[in-house]
């Protein structure tokens, strides 16, 4: 049984094919009983790390450790790990019942008690009605639960899910995402699940991870891959995003400095500390920066200089947009911008805004029942800023 | 749908004529011929009799069947434990390298294979290929002659007829979703009993097509017997032959083919019955099915109704 913390270790693991790198040095740990979306676009070697885990590829370097042991050289069938195929890949021959039962059948388990058991895992994806079925019989939405009982009447250590829902339309997806997660919480097993839909993952895992042409990007809580994107390619990839080019003009505050020092942070207590943003961090530097001509205050956890090139990254959501009557200028840091697009989405309303410097906005307004005049007419004039704080900074690589 | 489809309606009628010209007609007049007398000057004659079936129940007749039935079956064995392996490793090659695998198969047709048949010969008579082979291997001390007996017959047989076998398994194998063998490791099958569970039972539709396609030219068959079996071996084809051509008695002759037909058919109609059972019990449970699924519907869920549940009270603030 799992007796370990981390029940999948995988270190420097690299995997090429003839002569591409599908696998660059991957190092990965995944706790015992937690919920990890591997994440990224087609080829990104997320499902040759879940054929790692599950027996059918082997490293070319490196070493998958599961449940402590080397895994390496060990067979698919030796493997305390099943895996929900992407396209199901139930056995057509064979009921329902017998699908499910493979597993048991292969392990020599008693007749009623594969019985039995076959009866509870039927009953735990709602079909138990079903059991003398053939899979073809079955619409997508009930072969995809076939498959999973299929997996986990194994009591595997881990449960490796492969683009599962792909074959399915968006309402029975949401709803299957739903009970996948319900599942996973009451059964306790680990769940790898493979997705290229951010959307996806973040609605299902406890961590996430993102992957790009072999290579790990970013590993982190779904809350942490959104807000704080290691870089632009996370930043991207995980929904939309503006990014503002700028220019770091000065210092504010310095958490490296030393006490007492100009920069330093000011004692808990001062004047200086009270004039603080509330909601800073510790280990949140202040900088001022220029974006659009405009010198707007921000802050990152990253060391930068004056002078260094950064992109000011903002989510629709972050942005905030102002109606200003044509005479008047806003008394707090803004880009002037002109409505392009209004699309109504129901919850939001989306806009497409060029600055006018020529660049393309989205932003994302919700409807707020004391406001109900968020609809904006294309060519309408407005001031756009952003919920001080909500930026990412990164170091803009291409200046 | 009453449109009228003028080429289609053309083409199945030649299809339909063709059959009834070239099959149905001559086989008819065969069915006819057996229930008539033998003639001296044309063949027949036309009187009516039971009695070319009479002189079928003969104990050398019933052992020629038996034989052949033997033999017939001898060798579809052994050309499915040819074929499968082989045609499953042109199905599992590379891409690329599969077409010139089954080019290897058809090549042979090429040569008309009664020459194929005679070039047997030199494999198999005392001193040819088989022989000295043997004898190199030091395996016999002096030449041994396989050929004038059913082992010649049999070997016959199977050379002929495997690429038929091969064939409709390579297209059963080839069809053959790879990922249910993945499916069945991942579940702890060895590769053994994956293939026991679930390549053998995929590829049975390949298993009876090359079956039959092998199993009933060898019934039939009577050039290889002939040619390879000397005079030693009569076969039912070998039968049927002489009774046309040697002893001129079409009759006996006829009748002895339409003992054969109608077993062929026969074994043709147990098939279709069994294959019809398991598919009308398939049916069957899906009906039973059906009507259950209104009961657990995909939504059937607790989470998701609870889910509706908030939009509708939404929905109302």
């Amino acid at each position: 049984m799992a007796d370990q913390e981390h029940i999948i270790e995988l270190r420097g693991v690299t995997k090429t094919f003839e002569d591409t790198v599908a696998l660059d040095s991957i190092d990965l740990t995944i706790r015992n009983g937690e919920f990890l979306t591997l994440l990224g676009p087609s080829g990104c070697g997320k499902t040759t790390i879940l054929r790692l885990l599950s027996g059918f590829e082997q490293p070319t370097a490196g070493e998958v450790r599961i449940n402590g042991q080397v895994v390496n050289r060990v067979p698919p069938e030796q493997r305390q790990v099943n895996t929900v195929f992407q396209n199901y890949a139930l056995f057509p021959h064979m009921t329902v019942r017998d699908n499910v039962a493979f597993g048991l059948k292969m392990q020599g388990v008693a007749a009623d008690e594969t019985a039995r058991r076959v009866h509870d895992a039927l009953r735990m994806v709602h079909l138990e009605t079903f059991a003398d079925r053939k899979p073809r019989q079955l619409s997508g939405g009930q072969q995809q639960r076939v498959a999973i009982a299929r997996a986990v009447i194994n009591n595997p250590l881990v449960l490796l899910l492969d683009e599962p829902f792909s074959a399915l339309d968006f309402k029975l997806r949401k709803q299957m995402q739903l009970e996948i997660k319900h599942l996973q919480r009451q059964l306790g097993i680990t769940f790898v699940f493979v997705t290229h839909d951010q959307e996806e993952a973040f609605a299902m895992s406890d961590r996430v991870v993102v992957m790009n042409e072999g290579r790990i990007e970013q590993i982190g809580a779904p809350k942490e891959i959104y807000e704080e994107p290691a870089n632009m390619y996370v930043a991207r990839f995980v929904g939309d995003i503006n990014a503002l080019p700028g220019r770091i003009d000065a210092v504010r505050l310095d958490w490296s400095a030393a006490p007492g020092a100009p920069l330093a942070p000011p004692a808990p207590g001062t004047p200086e500390h009270a004039a603080l943003p509330p909601d800073l961090k510790p280990g949140e530097h202040l900088y001022d920066a220029t974006v659009g001509g405009t010198v707007f205050p921000v802050r990152s956890p990253r060391r930068l200089a004056p002078g260094d090139a950064v992109q000011v990254l903002l989510r629709p959501e972050d942005l905030r947009i102002d109606r200003i009557a044509v005479a008047e200028t806003p008394d707090w840091p803004h880009l002037w911008g002109r409505i392009e697009e209004s699309v109504y989405k129901g919850a939001t309303v989306d806009l497409v805004i060029t600055l006018d410097d020529g660049q393309r906005l989205m932003a994302a307004e919700f409807f707020n029942e004391d406001d109900e005049d968020i609809n904006y007419n294309p060519g309408e004039r407005v001031a756009v800023s952003w919920v001080d704080g909500w930026e990412v900074l990164l170091p803009d690589d291409a200046a | 749908m009453t449109r009228r489809r003028p080429f289609r309606t053309a083409s199945i009628a030649v299809v339909w004529l063709w059959l009834g010209l070239f099959a149905l007609l001559p086989n008819l007049g065969l069915l006819l011929v057996t229930f008539l007398e033998r003639g001296e000057s044309d063949f027949v004659s036309l009187v009516f009799t039971w009695d070319n079936y009479a002189r079928l129940a003969d104990p050398v007749f019933v052992r020629i069947l038996g034989e052949s039935l033997w033999l017939a079956a001898a060798s579809t064995l052994v050309c499915l434990l040819i074929g499968y392996p082989f045609a499953y490793a042109v199905a599992t090659a590379r891409r690329g390298l599969r077409p010139w695998l089954l080019l290897l198969v058809v090549i042979p047709f090429w040569t008309n294979s009664l020459i194929r048949t005679y070039a047997l010969i030199i494999i198999l008579k005392s001193q040819g290929i088989a022989s000295n082979v043997l004898m190199a291997l030091g395996l016999v001390s002096e030449p041994v002659s396989f050929m004038y007996g059913e082992f010649a017959v049999f070997t016959g047989l199977t050379y002929t007829l495997l690429p038929f076998m091969i064939l409709p398994l390579y297209a059963s194998i080839e069809k053959l979703d790879k990922r249910l063998l993945d499916a069945a490791k991942d579940l702890g099958a060895s590769s053994l009993r994956a293939f026991w569970h679930v390549t053998l039972p995929l590829t049975l539709p390949g298993i009876v097509a090359g079956c039959m396609l092998v199993f009933l030219p060898s019934l039939g068959c009577f050039y290889i017997p002939e040619i390879l079996g000397g005079a030693k071996s009569m076969l039912i084809g070998n039968f049927i032959k002489n009774q046309f051509l040697v002893a001129r008695d079409w009759p006996l002759g006829a009748a002895a083919s339409t003992i054969m037909t109608a077993l062929l058919v026969l074994m043709i109609i147990g098939y279709w019955l069994s294959s019809r059972r398991v598919a009308l019990r398939e049916r069957k449970g899906a009906d039973t099915g059906a009507a259950t699924a209104g009961r657990t519907p995909d939504g059937g869920h607790d989470m998701t109704h609870g889910a509706d549940g908030a939009r509708r009270a939404r929905g109302r603030a």
